[in-house]
């Protein structure tokens, strides 16, 4: 397969220039870092007070990690390196709080990372011609706009439809000729597995593309959804606090994802020790973002599990790739593509005063989805006796766990003492999907 | 008026007995009883002879309960009679949530514990109406000495 390029120059660079424009364009984002109040202190702790403070790419190593701790105690503006009047956009994830983390963009940042998002797409074959449906959530979420303008800029099709709405997906499908998706691989398999019901079959489809992403899933669940609609799916990975999606990609030989390290700085560490460990090596993901000036990131700690592949891509990109992702290492559960922590879960649950102390966040899949389902107990003394206060309070959990995790969960409620008593919170959730 | 026990159980097999079983051990006896179902849990009303001291009980067993006031109508054994009772209701405009019957003395007294949506003044009308009627609301101790 000869390979064709989005960017060729930048692609292809080799190792040395790409470390070079790397440094160039670390000591930028330390410029810019400088002017927010949260690296201001802590650049300043480690001796970095201006961009020349950095010699080589080693020195970013020297930089304490930021962690999604520090993203909620500096919540709104404490990585703000610009005038508000200078972002045009604000997208913003879970927090384990009720604390979102927020990320926002210059002009200049979301057309550089549009830039990346079309390279990826381009990556992956898919070109002007193409009919795009996007299933991922629009709105804040990165997925969702991230994809949706990086494939109006290669000149795709773009149907820019969301989440959810099976029949309504198929008929678009059907309709529009789609040939190429952004879907969570759970959402794949289910649309499969319900197509028959809404009077649909593969034939009616001229799919040739899937993006995956969202959550993790297996080798084998990517293969399967391969057979099941004869096309090719793509890994991708991303996450908000590194602006989304075009973080990595698979190029079009799917043997791992290409992390563009022109515009981030790909570090692995143990995340007990904090130490680097060597590509090959399973750990931590860590990223700098070299990109976004409005809204510096240095040395992130993803909390993702995964390792550097060491071997070189047939495509001649020359983008170090990433393996799948492993795990976690927090107690961040994907529940359809969406992020939630059981903190999160926690933080609600426990100031509805009906509630007892105790609670458990039960997960499972029906089908090819997964399921939330909230277990409290009954806090006798709130007690009135009547059905019509126990519907209601189902009714009020379910409602502010919505607004808080964006997901609808089942609330189960149950009586005092019924429910498992654990000292951490860990313990609280039972996760009886199959692992991978 | 009469008191009932509502109490919160779970759906699943042996939550009843276990309440039974509290009440057996405490020589509480049990006039009546209905459940309440709402799927995953539901609710378990009593009429018994000594509510105060049998809610005392379970709610120190956990259990989440309370006395709730009842409506407890005494209806003579005959057709037509409870039909007599629901007209009143429904010309009265009374919602109600929910409702059993039991049998006190065969062929001669019903009673019929009803749950009703309504306010004060409308309530006070509705007993006019029914001792006009001949039913008779029946105190806790009438219902549970019985």
């Amino acid at each position: 397969m000869e390979t064709d390029f989005f960017c060729h120059e930048i692609e292809t660079l080799s190792r040395e220039k790409l470390e070079n424009l790397q440094l160039q364009r670390l000591r930028e984002i330390i410029a810019s870092a400088i002017k927010t109040s949260f690296y201001n202190k802590r650049l300043a702790k480690v001796g970095i007070k201006s961009p020349e403070d950095i010699k080589s790419i080693a020195d970013v190593r020297k930089i304490p990690f930021t962690t999604k701790d520090d993203l909620r105690q500096n919540f709104p503006t404490g990585l703000l390196a610009v005038d508000m009047s200078d972002i045009v956009r604000i997208h913003s994830s879970s927090g384990t709080t009720g604390i979102p983390t927020v990320i926002y963009f210059t002009k200049d940042d979301l057309n550089s990372w549009t830039e990346l998002v079309a390279r990826s797409i381009y990556a992956t074959g898919a070109r002007k011609g193409d009919i795009f449906q996007n299933m991922m959530s629009y709105g804040l979420f990165t997925g969702g706009l991230g994809l949706h303008y990086g494939a109006e800029r290669i000149g795709m099709t773009v149907i820019p439809v969301g989440g959810g709405n099976t029949k309504r997906q198929l008929q678009l499908m059907k309709d529009f000729k789609t040939t190429v998706l952004h879907i969570t691989p759970s959402y794949l398999l289910h649309i499969h597995e319900s197509m028959e019901s809404h009077g649909f079959n593969t034939s009616d489809l001229s799919l040739k593309k899937a993006f995956i992403g969202a959550e993790p899933h297996s080798e084998n669940t990517r293969l399967k959804l391969e057979e099941l609609y004869g096309i090719d799916a793509y890994n991708s990975y991303g996450l908000s606090e590194l602006s989304g999606p075009g973080l990595a990609f698979e190029c079009k030989y799917k043997a791992g994802m290409h992390v563009w390290e022109d515009a981030y700085i790909l570090e692995v560490i143990d995340p007990e020790t904090g130490k680097n460990v060597e590509d090959g090596q399973e750990g931590e993901i860590v990223l700098t973002n070299l990109i976004r000036k409005g809204n510096p990131m240095i040395r992130y700690r993803t909390r993702d599990l995964a390792y550097v592949l060491t071997d070189s891509c047939k495509c001649g990109r020359t983008h170090r790739r990433l393996s799948r992702i492993l795990g976690r290492t927090d107690d961040m559960l994907i529940i359809n593509g969406v992020n939630v922590f059981p903190s999160q879960i926690e933080e609600v649950v426990m100031r509805i005063p009906e509630v007892g102390t105790n609670y458990q966040i039960y997960v499972d899949k029906i089908g090819a989805l997964d399921r939330l389902t909230v277990k409290v107990e009954i806090y006798s003394k709130m007690f009135t006796g009547e059905v019509k206060q126990l519907d209601a309070l189902k009714k009020k959990i379910a409602e502010e766990l919505r607004a808080s995790i964006t997901i609808h969960p089942l609330i189960e409620l149950h009586e005092p003492g019924a429910l498992p008593v654990f000292e951490g919170k860990a313990k609280r959730v039972v996760d009886v999907r199959p692992s991978f | 008026m009469a008191k009932q026990i509502n109490i919160f159980i779970e759906n699943r097999p042996g939550r009843l007995e276990s309440i039974t079983g509290i009440l057996s051990e405490n020589n509480i006896n049990i006039r009546a009883f209905t459940i309440q179902d709402r799927g995953d849990f539901g609710l378990i009303k009593l009429i018994v002879d000594k509510p105060q001291q049998a809610h005392l009980i379970l709610a120190d067993r956990g259990l989440a309960c309370a006395l709730k006031d009842v409506l407890a109508i005494s209806i003579p054994d005959k057709p037509g009679n409870l039909h007599r009772l629901t007209k009143i209701l429904s010309q009265q405009n009374v919602n109600i949530v929910d409702t059993y019957g039991f049998v006190l003395e065969p062929g001669s007294k019903g009673v019929c514990c009803l749950e009703i949506q309504t306010d004060d003044d409308r309530f006070s009308r509705l007993q006019d109406l029914l001792a006009e009627e001949g039913f008779e609301i029946l105190e806790d101790q009438q219902l549970y000495e019985l």
